[in-house]
């Protein structure tokens, strides 16, 4: 082992190339379960059964199907461009993985007086090392759409570069508060920020909401309490980064046929569907890290303590999966003029503003003590959002305008109302 | 440039085109009038089968559309020629095969006029339930599919779902789930079995609970309103001008029902509405067809607490087969039997119209008879070949998104419209 990790260089380096094999491996079988458990998921939803031939409860149906598209055959459109359709595919796939470097996704282990730590690279810029790979990413698709030779990947692929090129602005502006509040630009750092309890708050001492003071003590310090905006944002943009539904615009089925993969086959294709599932992981594995306080979580036991916030952090990214398959199997597909429109007009400003806000707030002037500063951002925090509740409660004026056709009652409720009635 | 040039040019274009072997791909680009072409079908997702759009796109931007059909052509007028009247049935069936009792009662009740027959009451309301029960189905399809084409998977697995029931009680009736060849000339072809009452009570009762779920999933969903308010938008009078009729021409504004306004069957015995709107856009449409759904099951409920008793069709023995009973017994019912199984009923000399509400408008059934056992010509007007005409008008300026909601809001049946 000694001279292994000498002759390499070290133990170091030897943890290095550990790390990457298994992060690798595990964003492998991660993608497998993801596609499994979206196609079990909106089958429920959708009073279907889903796949159900290959292992316990279709588990292993991905592994089929991915086997089938090994063996299938490469076909390669004559007027396509032969070294850049070849390269689309892996420029979709790869940074999908590199993402995932610089997520922390568990605490740290001490392996034979080595600290080893559960990320692959702590880097001093990792959540701009994030957004960079998932702009790399958009050039997969660009490409494939443009290499393809053909139109409806043609058009695919426009509506991809405008997309995305569009909703990367709203998704690194979303991130700018999460970095001033933490004055760091090191995911590591962020998911430490957000470790224990909000604290103690003082507002409420000594009045009858002294029950709300003790509740603080328990809420875990995340960032999601004062940072929802921001939350919203990055999903909105995240999902739009991933074209999943309701952005999946350019792999729209009933309108582009399959869009920018439509003259793909066999693993060029696996690899597009690859790099998509792996960016769903990624996008919700970073919302957990940047939002819900990575592998934090309130019960770590004494019985394998490093175990425990691995299990945390994968329970909370399951949490995000479900939730791109709820909204997939629920909402209906943007128009390319909505999607731009809610973007650049909608998104762009509103993640400006946030992030003038969360500096304004986030300004501590001397001789104010934390205690009050806490309580000061609680209030301002608790009045926008009461703010935002209002006018959504208020709900879209668009929507007054349609006058929705009469309800119908149920044959067995007309009955019985006759029968009340008559009695 | 001509009318004629111009049709002659795209001809040309389009004889290059399936020339060079390239099928439904389309390479050709204009520099100048930076327009591409591009072929949208016969092979697409969202194209309802083998409907094949021709489209002229400025960016996304759809500048000219325009629809090719023929192929699902297979000749079933010039089918029904072969087949004695009876047998027709089974053919004029197959053209909206979604709405495949409808066909059949366009038709049967045309051969009926020529026939000069009654059909008995116990006829009259069986065909009723079937055609509003097909009505259901049909708009159950249309709401999966609208839902499909716009990105809402969910809809169309909802939409088959509730249709499933229905197409069971087709299955329990006439034995088919489509296709039936149940509405023959004289009524039905069989009574309803036993305990057809339990089963549609048990659609009755499961219907408003669902369609109260689609309002839920699609009706108020903010993106669908934004996908489809005020796309696709035809108005009246263009309606009228292309011959545009069923839930289309009501949503914008055209208050003409067959079953109201020129009843047939025991319509006028039923009260119903007909629900109308005027924007003429896909939102209207689509609320068309919920309220009419909600109107069916209101007919429905109807029909069947006024199902009368008797017989279920016209039992002249020239022109329905004898009991089997008979045929152990009467020398008359053998003759008739053999002549009605060998030959088939001759049908007097003349040519008729009959047309019914179908889910998709005006379907009718033009029928002309030489005097013998086997039409001499059929021809089926086919809601969905005129409301086809539309989607140019309706596409046009719009954006490739909005082109795939108007064609599912035509809901167009591509075994209608070739026949």
């Amino acid at each position: 082992m000694g001279a292994i990790a000498d002759f390499l260089g070290g133990p170091d380096v030897v943890i290095a190339i550990v790390k990457v094999v298994v992060a690798f491996a595990a964003l492998l079988v991660a993608t497998l379960l993801t596609i499994w458990f979206e196609r079990k998921v909106i089958a429920d939803m959708q009073a279907r059964i889903g796949p159900n031939r290959w292992g316990p409860f279709g588990v292993l149906q991905t592994v089929a199907d991915g086997i089938k598209l090994f063996f299938k055959e490469d076909v390669r459109p004559r007027y396509a461009d032969r070294w850049t359709y070849g390269l689309a595919p892996v420029m979709a796939a790869v940074p999908s993985f590199l993402a995932f470097a610089v997520i922390p996704f568990g605490d740290h282990v001490t392996v034979g007086g080595e600290r080893v730590d559960f990320i692959v690279s702590d880097l001093n810029i990792g959540v701009l090392f994030f957004l960079a790979a998932g702009s790399i990413g958009v050039y997969g698709v660009v490409l494939a759409g443009w290499a393809s030779g053909s139109k409806y990947p043609l058009l695919g692929g426009i509506r991809s570069s405008a997309q995305l090129i569009s909703y990367e602005i709203a998704l690194g502006l979303s991130l700018v508060p999460i970095v001033l509040v933490t004055n760091s630009l090191s995911t590591v750092d962020i998911v430490a920020a957000q470790a224990g309890s909000v604290g103690n708050v003082d507002l409420f001492d000594g009045t009858f909401l002294q029950g709300v003071s003790e509740l603080f003590e328990v809420i875990p310090n995340w960032y999601i309490w004062s940072q929802w905006p921001a939350f919203l944002l990055f999903m909105i943009a995240g999902i739009a980064e991933t074209n999943r539904a309701p952005f999946d615009l350019p792999e729209a089925e009933t309108e582009l046929i399959a869009g920018f993969h439509t003259e793909y086959s066999g693993i060029r294709f696996a690899l597009f569907f690859l790099g998509e599932y792996i960016h769903v992981v990624v996008i919700s594995a970073m919302a957990v890290t940047l939002f819900f306080g990575g592998w934090n979580g309130p019960i770590v036991d004494e019985f394998l303590p490093w175990i425990w916030p691995v299990g945390w952090f994968l329970v909370k990214t399951i949490a995000f999966v479900y939730l791109f398959i709820w909204l997939r199997a629920t909402l209906p597909r943007l128009r390319y003029d909505r999607l731009m429109w809610l973007g650049w007009k909608r998104l762009i400003p509103a993640s400006l503003l946030w992030i003038m806000v969360t500096a304004v707030v986030n300004v501590n002037p001397e001789g104010v003590d934390e205690q009050t500063l806490r309580s000061i951002r609680l209030a301002v925090f608790g009045a926008l959002f009461l703010l935002v509740l209002f006018v959504v409660a208020k709900g879209d004026p668009r929507l007054k305008q349609v006058v929705t056709p009469e309800r119908p009652r149920s044959r067995r409720a007309q009955k019985q109302g006759v029968k009340s009635g008559s009695s | 440039m001509s009318k004629t040039e111009r049709t002659l040019e795209e001809h040309e274009l389009i004889q290059r085109i399936e020339g060079d072997g390239q099928g439904a791909f389309v390479e050709s680009y204009d520099a100048e009038a930076e327009v591409m072409t591009i072929n949208m079908g016969p092979v697409h997702p969202a194209t309802h089968g083998v409907l094949r759009l021709f489209l002229e796109l400025d960016g996304e931007t759809v500048m000219d559309c325009k629809p090719m059909i023929g192929y699902l052509h297979t000749g079933m007028e010039k089918e029904c020629e072969d087949q004695n009247w009876r047998g027709a049935v089974t053919i004029v069936t197959r053209m909206d095969y979604l709405a495949p009792f409808h066909n059949e009662h366009a038709y049967s009740r045309a051969v009926e006029k020529l026939l000069g027959i009654e059909v008995p009451p116990r006829g009259v309301y069986i065909r009723m339930l079937m055609s509003e029960l097909n009505r259901l189905t049909s708009h159950l399809v249309q709401f999966g599919t609208q839902g499909l084409d716009m990105g809402a998977m969910s809809a169309m697995f909802y939409g088959f779902r509730e249709r499933e029931i229905i197409t069971d009680f087709f299955e329990m009736v006439t034995g088919l789930r489509m296709n039936h060849g149940y509405i023959v000339p004289g009524g039905v072809w069989e009574d309803l079995p036993d305990g057809w009452q339990e089963q549609v009570a048990n659609i009755l009762d499961v219907m408003p609970g669902r369609l109260n779920e689609y309002q839920d999933l699609l009706s108020e969903n903010p993106i669908f309103i934004e996908r489809t308010r005020g796309v696709g938008t035809i108005t009246a009078e263009e309606c009228d001008t292309l011959g545009v009729t069923g839930p289309i021409a009501r949503a914008s504004g055209i208050d003409w029902d067959l079953r109201r306004d020129m009843p047939y069957e025991a319509y006028d015995e039923l009260s119903f509405e007909v629900p109308t709107q005027e924007q003429g856009d896909v939102y209207a449409r689509y609320q068309i067809r919920m309220a009419e759904m909600v109107q069916s099951v209101a007919l429905l409920e109807q029909i069947v607490d006024q199902m009368p008793d008797g017989d279920y069709k016209n039992m002249d023995p020239k022109l329905t087969p004898p009991p089997r009973s008979e045929l152990n017994r009467s020398m008359e019912a053998v003759i008739h039997h053999f002549k009605l199984v060998t030959q088939g009923y001759a049908v007097p000399k003349g040519e008729s119209y009959f047309a019914v509400e179908s889910p998709r408008g005006e379907l009718g059934a033009f029928v002309v008879s030489d005097g013998g056992t086997s039409p001499y010509r059929c021809h089926v007007r086919d809601p969905s070949f005129y409301n086809l005409q539309s989607l140019p008008v309706m596409a046009k300026g719009g954006l490739i998104a909005d082109l795939i909601a108007c064609i599912a809001s035509l809901d167009p049946i591509m075994g209608g419209v070739d026949r």
